[in-house]
């Protein structure tokens, strides 16, 4: 049992829903991610996604592309990141997971990755380009470390696969509200809700979604058919104004907008 | 073919060259991958699609190519005869319009409404909007702005030819930036576009599909060489960017022991991190747009920027086979740096009477230097992928 079974075991007992947000590490730089992980885990939010800024990311909008760029043009490295988290994640309730690219993973080396986050409090990673065919080797790293791998299921993934992926993946399954990349929206996919019921139906796994989720109405429709909500741009884009503001402005903003995702998952 | 090589039974089912290739993309994109790799394998099986193919090269495109011998050029290196594969004279003035046909008769045969592409110096542009009019599909193209600056008389054939030519401002805002916006358009409209992949890069099969595609170029060379030279060449010699002129040279040749196959890199301004874009000769195996192969990365796996006076090469990545055979030996790869590219122009321009595109100026400037190390009785020829005119103000530009 992981730290994050542990939590979807209680949620489940407590039939509370988990709220995740996504913080990308080192935009403006690594001090404020750690107070802005601090905030969030204060106002009471379940669980933090820890993006690692990359050079080429794919499935990002540009919010969290350019939250990558900023990171990036300060040289940030992932030793530096790591050592970050490393503290914060003794300060905080809520798991810490990191989304990653495997490129950056390979490059890293999986298995002292996985032994690295670890140490650092890391729970589990979620790895938006390792397709469940790659995924062998460093699925069995993790497994053999209690490390979750959290794998992601998308509108067009044939439902024969899905349940493919939910039986590979560990802790939570990520099901991708929409075909297409990280980004706020007005409009969900209407078969959203008749999509995630039936994968619900089929699998023991906790699921949370992502990715267009960025208003309570979103949270109150998503809530009653998922485990979890995971809230990206709309915290990246406000967290980004840390940049040009007073700190301590921008991180109540950030505060006061998750509490109302809080409110109405409640 | 006379020989089958087990270098050429790649890439297997997962898409792998070796250790290289793969999937390594969002989970959005895999349903429109297995459909493309699963239509793919019914065009190869069905007579109609090659007719039409082959069809189109003729009488479209102007194939086959002409084997052409570089006499002056040959004389002036004074070593091995020195043989062109004339590329530049196809429709649209480059290989890519081998790939861009096929890979167009495919997005028919799946229904897709609309095609994605992306382009560095604009000829892999040029080509898809020329298949998409040909074929009257809509066309978005995207190119970095630096790309647009340096490219501006392909920008305006792209338009010619109805397409939208879509400005990428983002990082280096060159092919790469290019190619992940594409891949960004095509998650959210993947249920009704095509990407038209210019390379044989990116997540399987595209690789594989652009490296059939282009292998007409091999094909042919291996059948001209027999006739006009009596037997295969004894060395061929192409540029490498992505790759997929190259790819499409050597596949042919691959199981011929005896013909040497050599890459030539973009080397830019020196060896050193930042000034070129050489990742067979100077980076190392990660993972860059959807596949294993040889990267220009940092120590955290983050891409680095790279620098060619071309265009088509300013690439940080390579096809994945490339990657197989460097490590297998079968193919040299080498590096050829901006000032010996614009050698290597000037040369076949003064002596042949042929603009050749920057691209292929880095092979022209390799074959003659080594060519130079060959006996007279011995030929080399070398793939000259696409002219120059697109170069002719770049160059200009930098000359003051």
């Amino acid at each position: 049992m992981t730290k994050i079974d542990d939590l979807f075991s209680q949620l489940r007992t407590s039939g509370k829903k988990a709220l995740m947000p996504f913080v990308t590490a080192g935009d403006p730089d690594l001090q404020f991610t750690a107070d802005v992980i601090r905030e969030l885990d204060r106002r009471g939010c379940t669980m933090c996604e820890v993006g690692i800024p990359y050079s080429d990311p794919i499935a990002d909008g540009p919010v969290i592309q350019a939250s990558y760029t900023r990171a990036l043009a300060h040289k940030i490295k992932v030793q530096q990141i790591l050592a970050m988290l490393g503290k914060v994640s003794s300060e905080v309730k809520m798991p810490i997971v990191t989304m990653v690219s495997f490129a950056i993973i390979h490059r890293y080396g999986p298995e002292k990755f996985v032994a690295d986050a670890k140490a650092a409090g890391v729970c589990g990673a979620i790895v938006p380009d390792l397709l469940v065919e790659e995924a062998d080797r460093f699925s069995a790293i993790c497994k053999a470390a209690d490390f979750n791998l959290i794998e992601l299921v998308t509108p067009t993934t044939p439902r024969e696969r899905a349940l493919r992926i939910a039986n590979s993946s560990t802790g939570f399954l990520y099901y991708v509200s929409i075909a297409g990349i990280t980004g706020e929206r007005t409009q969900l996919p209407p078969d959203l809700v008749e999509n995630v019921g039936w994968l619900k139906s089929q699998t023991k796994l906790p699921i949370c979604i992502g990715f267009g989720i960025s208003q309570p109405e979103h949270v109150k429709l998503l809530a009653p058919v998922s485990d979890g909500l995971i809230v990206g741009s709309a915290i990246v884009r406000r967290v980004a104004e840390a940049a040009t503001r007073p700190r301590g402005e921008v991180l109540k903003e950030v505060g006061e907008y998750v509490s109302t995702l809080l409110a109405a998952l409640a | 073919m006379s020989t089958v090589s087990p270098l050429q039974s790649v890439p297997d089912a997962a898409g792998r060259f070796g250790s290289f290739g793969g999937r390594y993309v969002p989970e959005t994109l895999t349903r429109a991958l297995d459909e493309l790799t699963a239509e793919y394998a019914k065009a190869q099986q069905d007579p109609a699609f090659q007719a039409e193919l082959d069809d189109l090269f003729k009488n479209f495109v102007g194939r086959p190519s002409p084997l052409y011998f570089a006499k002056r050029l040959t004389q002036r290196c004074k070593g091995a005869q020195i043989w062109l594969k004339r590329e530049d004279l196809n429709h649209t003035g480059a290989h890519k319009i081998n790939n861009t046909l096929g890979q167009a008769l495919l997005t028919m045969r799946m229904k897709k409404k609309r095609v994605i592409a992306e382009t560095g110096a604009g000829q892999h542009g040029v080509a898809t909007a020329t298949a998409c009019a040909h074929f009257g599909i809509p066309c978005v193209v995207y190119m970095g702005e630096e790309d647009i600056r340096r490219q501006a008389p392909n920008v305006n054939s792209m338009k010619l030819l109805g397409a939208e030519v879509r400005p990428v401002t983002s990082g280096s805002r060159t092919l790469r930036d290019a190619i992940n916006e594409a891949m960004r358009d095509w998650m959210s409209s993947v249920d009704t576009t095509h990407y038209i992949l210019g390379s044989v890069v990116g997540p399987h099969p595209f690789p594989r599909i652009v490296r059939d595609f282009q292998s007409v170029i091999g094909r042919e060379t291996r059948v001209q060489s027999l006739e006009r030279l009596g037997r295969l060449p004894d060395c061929v010699v192409a540029c490498v960017g992505g790759g997929s002129n190259a790819a499409g040279m050597f596949y042919p040749f691959v199981g011929d022991s005896t013909v040497k196959l050599i890459g030539v890199e973009a080397g830019g301004r020196s060896s050193r991190p930042g000034d070129h874009a050489s990742p067979l000769s100077y980076g190392s195996p990660g993972i860059l747009h959807g596949s294993f192969s040889y990267v220009m990365q940092d120590e955290d796996g983050q891409t680095c920027d790279v620098h060619s006076i071309s265009a088509g090469l300013d690439y940080p990545g390579v096809g994945p086979e490339h990657s197989y055979w460097k490590d297998a030996g079968r193919v040299t790869y080498t590096a050829c740096e901006d000032d010996d590219a614009l050698r290597g122009f000037d040369a076949l321009a003064q002596c042949e009477g042929i603009l050749p595109a920057l691209e292929s100026s880095h092979a022209i400037a390799f074959a003659m230097k080594h060519a130079a190390t060959m006996k007279p009785d011995q030929t080399l020829v070398v793939c000259l992928s696409g002219r120059g005119d697109k170069d002719a103000a770049e160059i200009a530009r930098l000359r003051g």
